[in-house]
């Protein structure tokens, strides 16, 4: 396709270097440091100028991270609030989505309307009520308090809704002849069709819970019971440098291999219409 | 009315999580705004003290001016550096699927392990960035560590960790330019500047002030950052409204004041999402 240049002289090849350079050192390099930089003793870390490879390479750092920091511990909690986040959501929205789109209730208009005025209101609004109806209802210390309020996400109701719009009802009809009821339809023919953005939504909604910060801050005083990045802020002022950035590395390594594995739909779902972050 | 039953059976989980966890929080902040809390007696009408409260603490001046300095750094970086690498991506038919991993490789990253690393790197003494600026025999800089560098530093983290999504973004609306705009433009002997400035801008327009709408509304809640990498200083340089409403809630208990700050951040940023929703429901996206 036409775009702005039609590039293949030396000008092309020169652009083309610079950027792969230029992206190399910016995006790459930096955690290639923090990889390296666990390896090094914490004397070496604080040495000018710094070695770039470990003069004495010390990768017993990433087990003692772990143990000094009880990394396991965090990591379960972790788990339990994302992919506790998940089931919650997809249990809630998947169900309404479908009502409001082939279901058609009287005042469906107008619920959808209600959920998506929600988006106007930035999240952070409503950090103190929410905070206080959480205390309320005695859902501090435990995911449950992440996971409901998490659920209440217009957005994916929303996205989920177009898709099911999109399902001919003939496909619908022909279920309910063959003595399909409301919930085998939706189990049977449109949750079948509907996987890409069943896909896109799970993953957003995933890696939205293992970054969130300020709501698990809140939500969990108990040391305990934190998500690894409220553990990870508590220990780094008195954590060993190099402990810690062997810990950061662990913390980021199921992200990291979530967005190898599904690289494609998570390219796809930011176009899709999942813009708001 | 059986379809009507079912539906509705169908959407109770939604309008449940939604009564308590949106629409109820939203009435009970406008209604908190206006009340002292305390937790021991129950809640008394205060009318507009929170307001009077926040007005005559020297922070709240101080809160706005560095979210609103912050907001307006990030958009001259975090919106311009997106958008240019979005337009030299779209030339390169080489290493395409490189830079689309590269660049969203932070994204992915936790905000808190972001933070932590950036804190790390901007060390002023074995810190990378000065360890390279000494290596190059250019001046170093303090960073974080003085109310001069702070706020830039603080807007560099959050440009390298969230441009990935707003380029690949503009990227997706660069590839729908139709390539016929570009030859008329070359028959007009137009250079390259002409062509962004007479097609690829005009042709991208709604997804650029789409994108910059989000992210004003994103960059004046920031929290995580200064709360983790300056704690709001150096000299309250870094002290931004949610930080300002954290502490009143969580280091003061005083509930109301920061529901009142609440008020008034949702006041600000509801124009940008209003004007958001807008131009989404015009563009039919």
């Amino acid at each position: 396709m036409r775009t702005l240049t039609r590039g293949t002289g030396p000008v092309y090849w020169i652009v083309l270097a610079g950027t792969l350079v230029l992206f190399t050192a910016a995006f790459l390099l930096p955690l290639v440091w923090v990889l390296l930089g666990a390896f090094k003793p914490p004397a070496e870390l604080a040495q000018q100028p710094p070695t770039i490879l470990p003069r004495t390479w010390e990768p017993g750092a990433y087990v003692d991270a772990w143990n000094y920091m009880d990394l396991g511990r965090f990591f379960l909690n972790t788990f339990v609030v994302a992919i506790g986040a998940w089931a919650v959501q997809m249990a809630v929205i998947v169900p309404a989505a479908y009502a409001l789109s082939k279901l058609r209730p009287i005042f469906g208009n107008v619920v959808m309307g209600l959920m998506l005025a929600t988006l106007m209101l930035p999240s952070t609004a409503v950090l103190v009520p929410v905070y206080l109806t959480l205390t309320d209802l005695d859902l501090l210390n435990n995911p449950a308090g992440i996971w409901l309020p998490a659920a209440a996400n217009a957005l994916n109701v929303y996205l989920l809704k177009r898709f099911f719009d999109q399902i001919p009802e003939e496909l619908l009809e022909a279920a309910r002849i063959d003595g399909a009821n409301t919930w085998t339809t939706l189990v049977r023919i449109v949750l079948p069709i509907s996987r890409p953005i069943l896909a896109v939504v799970s993953i957003f909604a995933v890696v939205a819970a293992w970054k969130d910060f300020i709501w698990p801050l809140l939500v969990f005083p108990d040391p305990a019971k934190q998500t690894l990045s409220v553990a990870l802020q508590r220990f780094a002022p008195d954590t060993p440098i190099n402990l810690l950035l062997a810990g950061l590395v662990l913390a980021s390594l199921p992200m990291v291999a979530l967005f190898l594995a599904f690289q494609r739909h998570i390219l796809a779902g930011l176009t899709a219409g999942g813009v708001k972050g | 009315m059986r379809r009507h039953v079912t539906a509705y059976g169908f959407l109770s989980a939604a309008l449940v999580v939604f009564a308590v966890f949106s629409w109820y929080p939203i009435v009970r902040g406008v209604v908190l705004s206006f009340q002292q809390v305390n937790f021991v007696t129950s809640p008394d009408w205060v009318g507009w003290e929170n307001f009077e409260r926040l007005f005559a603490d020297p922070l709240f001046g101080v809160a706005w001016r560095n979210t609103l300095y912050f907001t307006l750094l990030a958009l001259l970086l975090g919106f311009g550096v997106p958008f240019l690498t979005a337009v030299v991506l779209n030339e390169l038919r080489h290493a395409k699927g490189y830079f689309r991993l590269l660049v969203y490789l932070p994204v992915m990253l936790p905000p808190v392990v972001t933070a932590l690393l950036w804190k790390w790197f901007y060390d002023p003494g074995p810190g990378l960035f000065n360890s390279v600026l000494r290596g190059l025999g250019l001046p170093t800089s303090q960073w974080l560590d003085s109310s001069s560098t702070s706020m830039i530093s603080l807007v560099l983290v959050i440009t390298w960790a969230n441009m990935g999504s707003a380029t690949l973004i503009y990227l997706a609306a660069l590839q729908t330019i139709p390539g016929e705009l570009y030859e008329a433009a070359d028959l007009d002997g137009a250079g390259i500047v002409k062509k962004v400035w007479h097609v690829t801008i005009p042709q991208t327009k709604f997804v650029i002030l789409m994108l910059l709408l989000l992210q004003v509304v994103a960059t004046m809640q920031i929290f995580t950052e200064p709360f983790i990498m300056t704690g709001g200083g150096p000299e309250e340089s870094t002290v931004t409204v949610l930080l300002l409403l954290y502490r009143y809630a969580f280091y003061y208990n005083d509930f109301g004041t920061a529901s009142a700050l609440s008020l008034i951040l949702f006041a600000v940023l509801g124009v940008f999402s209003f004007l958001y929703l807008k131009i989404t429901k015009k563009a039919g996206a």
